[in-house]
């Protein structure tokens, strides 16, 4: 059960918190552009079996580098391949790894760790607070990508080791590797944040006549954090997520555009921005480039405009 | 104060083992031979076997890593992987204050725009100004510079021929123009958003009020008011804006061909240096740490309220 008082928010009569919330949200404006936006982009990805016209790989060599037209609405590529199709791809792919980032990385490690630190405290509270300062005393793209460039050679041997063992085929061929690594690089670093701000939550939050009760009761640890403290703990947990997926949205393509994340010819925005960011095609070809470029900026605006919405709405204190 | 900032200096040394000992154990388990780099068509195993006691690359992992530490405490950071008989500290050595003098022009962009701008927006709250303002610096303070670099580039130099798409010349050529301006932008966002935040914040307050009530000219509370107290958590956003400026510079670098450390690091990964990454890991992690302790003390000593246990 989620106690709206604890958050500040008035609750109008058999109506809860987040429907409450959920309403204002699409009230504003920019939320509903922000939510279309973000809509639009990852479910195209997410069906882009169904929605891209041309396979990814799919090259027509007598149409290369033709500009928009009705038959490639965005051109083709230095082989012929579908610019549009290309793109509804590359954002399946940046909706894997983003999603999977922030699910293991910065909700489950981030809140799981938070969680524990704020409510032991002690011994406990300070190991896991001092390992994220450590994550966070450097620049994190560089170690990203020093994992990324070290870590994935090993695990490609481990993964075709495995395949010669049993046989399984097309791992390494779909790609699956590069995922792996990038994401795992990834959640490497999306934790502490998310920890962070768990843990100052709790830490106001156990106090609580209602988190005493729950203990009185005989509560396990596990009862008291998931479903006593959690609960109570989650709007600023929703801001951050949202403006942290636009953050891990761009670093994949970060990875990706310095070449040691995912591999062409499988497309990620931020090899499709490689190609077309060099002079020579920009001065001849700039279609090659724009899409990708427009859609990562719109991608990474609408998180956090839906980040800035979802503030407005769930920390009306903050305002 | 004194006994915070010893203690976060000593933590410092804990910090710059842990840090070089993870990218130790990552380059020791990483992908890449040195000794194979290094005789490139002469090798041969007995030719492998004598050059790796040589460089000391047959021994244990930790007995590698004591012996550099011993050393980088003497300022010996090793030779170079790819650049034989050069030493680390040579090779970088150039190449910060080419990343500083960048650094810094980024940042003196990032302030001498952001900070009006903030505050043109919090005078005119609620105008078109303000949410043309406000929502320009939501897009760009979140906007990568592989973005916003190629679209620079595209208009600015393919396409108007105004200025020189890549290269250095130094701070006072129109090269340094465009990288400092695309690092500088995500700052110059940041920036404004919080110093519009902040002089709300301090409009709405009893003392501006009663300024204005004793018959003070306004560029008076402006100025001597509000804008002095509208500072003090801006202070905290430069600082942070100098991480940002640091994680641009790797993007930033390669993008436009210019010879600082981000370039440098973003090569040697690719060219498996493990002695020039590890030496620039150390100085990353240690300009960190500075610049947010010295943010820490400026934050006191511009509000004399706040007090560091």
């Amino acid at each position: 059960m989620v106690k709206a008082q604890a958050v500040g928010i008035p609750v109008g009569k058999g109506e809860s918190l987040w429907l409450r919330s959920a309403r204002r949200l699409l009230r504003k404006p920019k939320a509903v552009f922000a939510l279309a936006v973000i809509t639009l982009l990852y479910g195209s990805g997410l069906f882009a079996h169904w929605v891209a016209p041309y396979g990814y790989n799919q090259q027509d060599l007598t149409a290369v580098r033709q500009p928009p037209s009705a038959r490639h609405w965005l051109g083709t590529d230095g082989v012929g391949r579908d610019i549009l199709s290309r793109l509804i791809y590359a954002l399946r792919t940046n909706l894997i790894i983003t999603a999977a980032s922030v699910l293991t990385g910065s909700l489950l490690l981030g809140v799981t760790l938070g969680l524990l630190a704020g409510y032991l405290g002690g011994r406990v509270d300070s190991a896991i607070m001092r390992i994220g300062e450590l994550f966070t005393a450097f620049p994190g793209i560089l170690l990203v990508i020093l994992i990324a460039a070290t870590v994935k050679p090993r695990v490609l041997e481990m993964v075709r080791d495995f395949e010669d063992a049993t046989g399984f085929r097309g791992l390494v061929r779909w790609g699956v590797v590069d995922y792996f690594v990038v994401f795992g690089a990834l959640s490497a670093f999306a934790w502490v944040g998310m920890a962070r701000l768990v843990r100052g939550q709790v830490l106001s939050l156990k106090e609580q006549p209602f988190v005493e009760a729950a203990r009185a009761a005989g509560a396990s640890l596990w009862r008291l954090l998931f479903v006593h403290i959690l609960p109570n703990a989650l709007p600023p947990v929703i801001v951050s997520v949202s403006m942290g997926l636009g953050a891990i949205a761009g670093a994949e393509v970060v990875l990706s555009w310095l070449g040691i994340g995912i591999q062409p010819p499988v497309p990620s925005l931020g090899n499709m921005i490689w190609e077309g960011q060099s002079i020579s095609v920009l001065q001849r070809w700039p279609h090659m480039l724009l899409p990708p470029v427009i859609t990562v900026a719109l991608l990474i605006f609408a998180w956090n405009l839906l980040g800035d919405a979802l503030n407005d709405v769930l920390n009306p204190k903050a305002r | 104060m004194l006994v915070y900032i010893v203690r976060r200096l000593l933590w410092l040394p804990v910090l710059l083992g842990a840090v070089t000992f993870v990218t130790f154990i990552l380059g020791y388990y990483g992908p890449g031979d040195p000794v194979q780099v290094r005789l490139g068509t002469r090798y041969t195993p007995e030719a492998a076997a004598r050059l790796r006691r040589e460089m000391g690359l047959d021994r244990p992992l930790l007995v590698q890593y004591a012996d550099y530490m011993r050393k980088a405490i003497r300022g010996d950071l090793g030779e170079s992987y790819t650049y034989p008989g050069r030493s680390v500290s040579s090779l970088i050595g150039k190449k910060i204050w080419v990343s500083a003098q960048l650094g810094f022009a980024a940042l003196l962009i990032g302030v001498s725009l952001g900070i009006p701008l903030g505050l043109l927006a919090a005078y005119r709250q609620g105008t078109w100004v303000d949410t043309a303002l406000v929502s320009s610096a939501l897009f760009f303070y979140s906007m990568p510079v592989f973005i916003t670099a190629p679209f620079l580039i595209l208009v600015l130099a393919v396409r108007l021929d105004l200025l020189p798409t890549a290269g250095w010349k130094g701070l006072f050529s129109p090269h340094i123009v465009m990288p400092a301006l695309v690092m500088g932008l995500p700052g110059i966002a940041g920036i404004a958003r919080l110093t519009r935040a902040a002089a709300l914040e301090v409009i709405g307050q009893d003392y501006i009020r009663t300024a204005r009530a004793k018959g003070l000219p306004e560029h008076l509370v402006q100025g001597r008011h509000v804008l002095r107290n509208a500072l003090i958590p801006v202070a905290t956003v430069v600082g942070l804006s100098l991480a940002g400026l640091v994680e641009g510079a790797f993007i930033t670098e390669t993008i436009f061909g210019i010879p600082g450390i981000g370039r440098l690091a973003v090569d040697s990964i690719f060219r498996r240096d493990y002695p020039v990454i590890t030496a620039l890991t150390m100085i990353f992690a240690v300009s960190f740490v500075l610049a947010n302790l010295l943010v820490d003390i400026l934050y006191a000593f511009l509000d004399p309220r706040i007090r560091y246990r």
